[in-house]
């Protein structure tokens, strides 16, 4: 655990250490009846005591920063620490890359924390553009060990909006989703990149190459959600030239041909049905062979049939696609 | 005892339940209390809800809760997670919403904790969770839920919240963090919520986000909270709160969900991890047992999807009993 660190390295109490004998702890108040009490362990009381007497009585002092340090040490989640630490870290003029360095470390156990997104990107703000590049560094570590890390992405975002950044960042999503095609973060950060990059001309400029990126995911894994979305996203406010691309219903088809793994395939052409695809011979025949090698009796209406094979092979769902049923327009 | 076996004889352990609530803080886990330090009033708001729900809240002496909690009040209106510390929007919240548990909103100064939360209304409409300026649509939720119980919405720019909301909704149909964030399950209730507690539900794709909802049912019947993640039991509460809001609920198996939660139990000390068998905290107790309360669970009391409050005291709030 975390804060066991601290101890193997043999730490001296404050009240034992000279440049902390004019300082009066002051205890934890928990109320007169305290709801119920906590039982803390020792250091860790020890230095919250120290910390609450330099925090009421404001002093913003090197002293005080390395204190803030120790109790973040202890509990990197303690906002009130954090907080005074950037009073501290103000008042003080010191350099602030020593602070990404001294948040380097914390990071690394603790990348979940809140506190310290937070008090990183309140430093990296106060750098500027100059802090971008080693930003983007610093997260592209926090994801090689974990690809999905909301705060990481969360913060890389912000990077790339505020301090800039931008050229390799569509090759950083490929490269991520050459590791882990089932990466959803890096599949929403591709969508991020392609809509937003001030380098790239927009969503319909990059659509034909995205599509083809896009279909050849899929058919290596039809059952990943996230493409499947993204093709979606892909024309995003243009329905009619999402219903008409050939390449959209060939997909579902290509899949659906291989029967296995075509529960995303099935619902994307359900949902061409609903915005008016017209059905071809093919795409009926394809369905009818899914129903031959299921249990599902045929129906006439293209749409229908969609609708009960997915019940049957989606059956934790099977209440959402009955309600797809029962939405259908007439006669597909 | 073996606990998958005590599991299979059935139900929810609500007596092991309420003792675990009840001694949790006196645990000697030391790690776990240094970390809690900081967010003892979300600590007790968990705890206090949990126990609401199974009918035992009067087990709790009201005044000496009370007391400790206006204790947490900072001079600029807000809340601190514990005594002594700075004040932040989430205890802020927490605290409002274990003082409506035990209908002692009157002990509040009402304009003072409005104006701290609207003081963190930002320029574009979003909410900072505190005087840093760190924002995300988790503060939205707050800002709004905690002026709604306190019939103060009037004092913020409700049209521009929404639109930051809105600028946060994703081509899935989810909602992120911030515009571009992907979308996260928790992310979204609180952005659902929001919407739901300002009338504005109608900027909602409720079919397209209701499916994404329901994918996150996976086959062990529990709901994880982006694709590709495991299964928790928090996102029972974030997904199913979601999903009733948008009046999507009956599209996922509630039965394989109300086991899932069930398996998350520990039957010997009380108290539901996230997955099975694996180490029980407060948080997804609550998350847990609040998720069977959104599934009809017989002997829980029913909880609100927006408030995250037992329903009886959302209804004293508006309606007054
Ligand atoms: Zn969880």
């Amino acid at each position: 655990m975390e804060s066991d660190e601290y101890e193997v390295m043999q730490r001296v109490p404050l009240r034992e250490r000279p440049e902390w004998s004019d300082v009066t702890p002051v205890p934890q108040d928990d109320g007169p009846n305290p709801v119920v009490p906590i039982d803390y362990k020792p250091e860790f009381v020890e230095t919250m005591d120290y910390f609450r007497a330099i925090y009421v009585a404001d002093e913003r002092s090197s002293r005080a920063l390395n204190l803030t340090a120790e109790a973040i040490s202890f509990n990197p989640g303690n906002y009130t620490v954090w907080h005074f630490r950037r009073l501290v870290l103000e008042a003080l003029d010191i350099d602030l890359q020593d602070e990404l360095d001294f948040i380097n470390n914390i990071a690394m156990n603790n990348s979940k924390n809140y506190q310290i997104w937070h008090h990183r990107r309140w430093v990296a703000e106060k750098l500027g553009t100059d802090a971008a590049d080693k930003e983007l560094e610093f997260t592209k570590k926090i994801l090689s060990a974990d690809a999905k890390h909301y705060h990481a992405w969360s913060h890389r975002q912000w990077v790339l909006l505020a301090l800039g950044g931008w050229e390799d960042e569509l090759d950083y999503c490929r490269e991520l989703l050459e590791e882990d095609i089932f990466n959803n973060s890096a599949w929403n950060q591709r969508y991020f990149v392609i809509t937003r990059s001030p380098l790239l001309e927009g969503l319909e400029a990059m659509r034909e190459s995205e599509v083809s990126y896009t279909v050849e995911a899929i058919l290596a894994h039809p059952e990943n959600e996230s493409p499947w979305r993204y093709l979606r996203g892909l024309y995003k406010g243009d329905i009619q030239s999402w219903v008409n691309d050939h390449q959209v219903s060939l997909l579902c088809l290509r899949v659906l041909n291989t029967k296995s793994n075509f529960v995303f395939a099935l619902s994307t052409l359900l949902d061409l049905l609903c915005h008016g695809l017209q059905p071809t011979q093919e795409a009926k025949d394809v369905v009818a062979a899914l129903e031959m090698s299921g249990t599902v009796e045929p129906d006439s209406d293209l749409a229908k049939s969609v609708c009960f094979i997915l019940e049957h092979v989606d059956p934790i769902r099977a209440n959402y696609w009955r309600w797809r049923k029962s939405k259908l327009p007439h006669a597909t | 005892m073996e606990k998958s076996n005590i599991q299979k004889m059935g139900g929810l352990a609500a007596e092991k339940h309420i003792q675990y609530i009840l001694t949790v803080e006196k645990r000697k886990d030391d790690f776990v209390s240094v970390v809690m330090e900081h967010l003892r009033m979300s600590g007790a708001y968990w705890g206090l809800t949990t126990l609401d729900l199974l009918e035992k809240l009067d087990t709790v002496d009201v005044d000496e809760v009370v007391s400790w909690v206006m204790k947490c009040q900072h001079e600029s209106g807000g809340f601190g997670g514990n005594i002594g510390h700075d004040p932040h929007i989430l205890y802020t919240l927490s605290a409002v919403q274990v003082l409506a548990l035990f209908d002692k909103l009157n002990v509040l100064d009402i304009d003072k904790v409005t104006n701290y939360v609207a003081g963190l209304q930002n320029e574009d409409g979003s909410f900072s969770g505190d005087i840093w300026g760190e924002v995300d649509t988790r503060f939205s939720y707050i800002a709004i839920c905690c002026l709604s119980i306190l019939h103060r919405l009037n004092k913020i720019n409700v049209e521009k919240a929404v639109s930051y909301i809105v600028s946060c909704k994703n081509l899935d149909g989810g909602f992120g963090c911030t515009p571009g964030g992907e979308s996260h399950a928790g992310q979204i209730f609180c952005c659902v919520a929001a919407l739901s507690l300002t009338g504005s539900l109608h900027h909602i794709d409720k079919d397209l986000l209701g499916w994404w909802l329901c994918e996150r049912q996976v086959k062990s019947g529990g709901l994880n909270g982006r694709p590709e993640k495991l299964p928790d039991v928090c996102y029972s509460w974030w997904v199913l709160s979601s999903l009733i809001m948008i009046d999507r609920v009956h599209w996922i198996n509630k039965e394989k969900l109300v086991k899932y939660i069930l398996d998350c139990q520990d039957m010997e000390n009380g108290g539901i991890s996230d997955r099975p068998d694996d180490a029980v905290d407060v948080y997804h107790t609550y998350f847990g047992v609040a998720g069977l309360s959104l599934l009809e669970y017989p002997g829980l009391k029913a909880i609100d999807p927006a408030y995250a409050l037992p329903v009886d005291v959302v209804n004293r709030i508006f309606f007054g009993r």
